[in-house]
């Protein structure tokens, strides 16, 4: 199995965005995503960083791809929608949109935010040029199975949600923007300080979500450690890692390890939290009777 | 404008057609559609029964398959997408692009809307799904104010449709999975949301937790009213901050914004409640029919009719109005 490391789902300065892709060129990882999947209004913070960054990446034997926005609804949403494909690298949908504006005949991948539930999905998307399929991370492992065998008939490569806080929705509204009595037009970008979101507990006390912006995530962090094995018998292809402010590169170096078969799921589990500081983990999607479960040791 | 109706017993199509409801929307009795709750939703003969009715009432009917197909499975979502065509019904609403590819080479006779799951919010992606798929209508998602519709509209031909009253996603619809997260079940895959199945009430030192899948998502005083604890309306902390901080447990009312979705260009107006029972939506569909009657005449909405039916619960016009971000 590959790894592929998905796009930054918050906002980060600058430097530290940038300096997160130049770690990744020395690290253990086959494939890189990178811009902007969640707001429109961070773009333009670090967009004449991207170009240098997809440099870095190539030179350093990567492959690499643009994302799509998650949720697009503005003109100026539209025009990066647009200009995507001008970029010359393999462009990554995570809104339908993006594939319109695609150039017809074009290949592309499929972001774990476009909803690929079935293999009816998969031939569509098969058809119009899709080569990789990221699949959504509520699925459980029948699902991931009947789409790799379905994506092998196909000619698609399927990539899962291995690590980091899950993705569960995106919204018009700006959650953080309203914890700070703002409106998503005028938000003073109330999300910079959250490198990895904003922790949201229930009313007593149990660590639960994590508010980005317009898009709410989980607060535990997914991880496959222990269901590599599964996931190669069936015809995963890669593992999809999703950057962290803490220890991310350490991270790509223990996932890579685990794929060699240099250590076990408990022994990667401890070392993921150890390295992002103690991180909770989840892998309920996969296999457990709610997302937020563990299979594993508790901590 | 035409008024879409919930239905979601055929006692409660029946009400909505004689309250005066254009068109009525409803899903069989299984996983393919969104409402899929204990004891409701349509036979395979209830369904054709109720569309003779509907039809012979010069009221349309609107068949939901909008959940996402599982793999292995797609069998049972194809048969409801056949079965709607042989019962009458005058389109389907779906969300799944296999699905709507299915349903475009096998039954490209059948009308095909496009479901708020899709979430398609811009008129880039409906043109894409009426080009691709040939869908005549889309739902649009609760994520657009309404000159961001207006603009929608000025860029397509096809269809729009609107929530206006009921309950109120805050998240795009079709994009979220905070309800699997907690309980295994989800809207796209199981057509239900926050189940009840999931949830229960503990009484605790003078306050009533209600949780959902063992999560707390709201505690009252224990004389205070509980509101069902939907997950993205519960109380939360984060920070130093504790409250509402996705949606506060209000419901949609957009009544009187229906002169400016007029103007904006909206074909339909959807009411939400498919759970709602008859007498209920005899009510609403009673005083929509009305307001779009006025409208449609140039005349002043009629006062404050809904407000009855929302009593106890705070209201909101949500997206529509661009502060709400």
């Amino acid at each position: 199995m590959e790894l592929t490391v998905g796009p930054n789902h918050f906002f980060w300065s600058s430097e530290d965005w940038s300096a997160l892709y130049d770690g990744l060129a020395s690290a253990p990882v086959d494939r890189v995503i990178l811009g902007e999947l969640v707001c429109s209004k961070r773009l333009p913070f670090y967009q004449d960083a991207i170009l240098p960054a997809i440099e870095t990446l190539i030179a350093a034997g990567k492959e690499v791809a643009l994302t799509s926005l998650s949720l697009i609804t503005l003109k100026r949403e539209l025009k990066a929608s647009m200009a995507l494909a001008e970029v010359g690298v393999d462009v990554e949908i995570n809104d339908l949109t993006a594939l319109s504006h695609l150039p017809e005949g074009a290949k592309f991948s499929v972001g774990p935010l476009v909803n690929v539930y079935n293999e009816g999905t998969l031939g569509w998307l098969a058809k119009r040029g899709a080569t990789r399929i990221c699949l959504p991370p509520e699925l459980p492992l029948a699902s991931v199975a009947a789409l790799c065998a379905a994506g092998a008939e196909a000619g698609i490569a399927i990539e899962v949600w291995g690590h980091g806080r899950i993705p569960l929705a995106i919204s018009g509204r700006c959650y953080h923007a309203r914890l700070h009595g703002r409106m998503k037009d005028n938000c003073l970008f109330a999300c910079e300080d959250d490198p990895d979101g904003l922790q949201v507990d229930t009313s007593d006390g149990q660590p639960f979500l994590s508010m980005n912006g317009v898009q709410t995530l989980s607060d535990s962090c997914a991880s496959m450690a222990h269901h590599v094995e599964a996931l190669r018998d069936v015809g995963v292809s890669a593992l999809r890692l999703s950057p962290q402010s803490v220890g991310f590169v350490d991270t790509c170096s223990l996932y890579r390890q685990r794929l060699n078969d240099e250590i076990d799921g408990d022994t990667l589990a401890d070392e993921l939290r150890r390295v992002s500081n103690g991180m909770r983990l989840s892998d309920g999607f996969l296999t457990g009777a709610r997302g937020a479960d563990w299979s594993g040791k508790a901590a | 404008m035409e008024i879409v109706c919930p239905a979601g017993t055929p006692a409660a199509l029946r009400a909505a057609v004689k309250a005066g409801a254009h068109t009525i929307y409803c899903g069989f009795a299984d996983e393919t559609n969104a409402r899929n709750f204990p004891g409701l939703n349509f036979s395979r003969e209830e369904m054709a029964e109720g569309i003779a009715f509907a039809h012979g009432h010069g009221s349309k009917v609107l068949i939901a398959i909008n959940t996402f197909p599982r793999a292995g499975s797609e069998s049972l979502w194809h048969a409801a997408v056949s079965d709607a065509e042989t019962a009458g019904a005058d389109a389907v609403i779906l969300a799944d692009i296999g699905l709507l590819a299915y349903a475009a080479n096998n039954h490209p006779n059948l009308r095909r809307h496009l479901s708020v799951q899709a979430a398609a919010a811009n008129a880039d992606v409906i043109n894409f799904y009426g080009s691709e798929f040939g869908v005549k209508r889309v739902v649009l998602p609760r994520v657009l104010s309404v000159p961001e519709i207006a603009a929608i509209n000025k860029d397509t031909d096809i269809e729009t449709e609107v929530f206006v009253f009921g309950g109120l996603c805050v998240m795009a619809e079709g994009r979220c999975s905070l309800s699997s997260y907690a309980t295994g079940l989800s809207p796209n895959m199981n057509g239900v949301c926050s189940p009840a199945s999931h949830v229960e009430y503990l009484e605790e030192d003078g306050h009533l937790s209600a949780r959902l899948g063992g999560y707390t998502i709201h505690s009252v005083g224990k004389d205070e009213p509980a509101p069902y604890p939907t997950l993205c309306k519960g109380c939360f902390g984060a920070g130093d901050k504790t409250g509402h901080l996705f949606e506060d447990p209000v419901s949609l009312n957009a009544e009187q914004l229906i002169p400016q979705l007029a103007k904006a260009g909206v074909t339909a107006l959807k009411i939400e409640g498919r759970q709602r029972s008859r007498s209920y939506v005899a009510q609403v569909v009673k005083n929509f029919r009305a307001a779009v009657d006025a409208v449609d005449a140039g005349r002043p909405l009629p006062e404050g009719m809904l407000a009855r039916l929302s009593e106890g619960q705070a209201v909101t016009t949500g997206a529509y109005k661009k502060t709400w971000r």
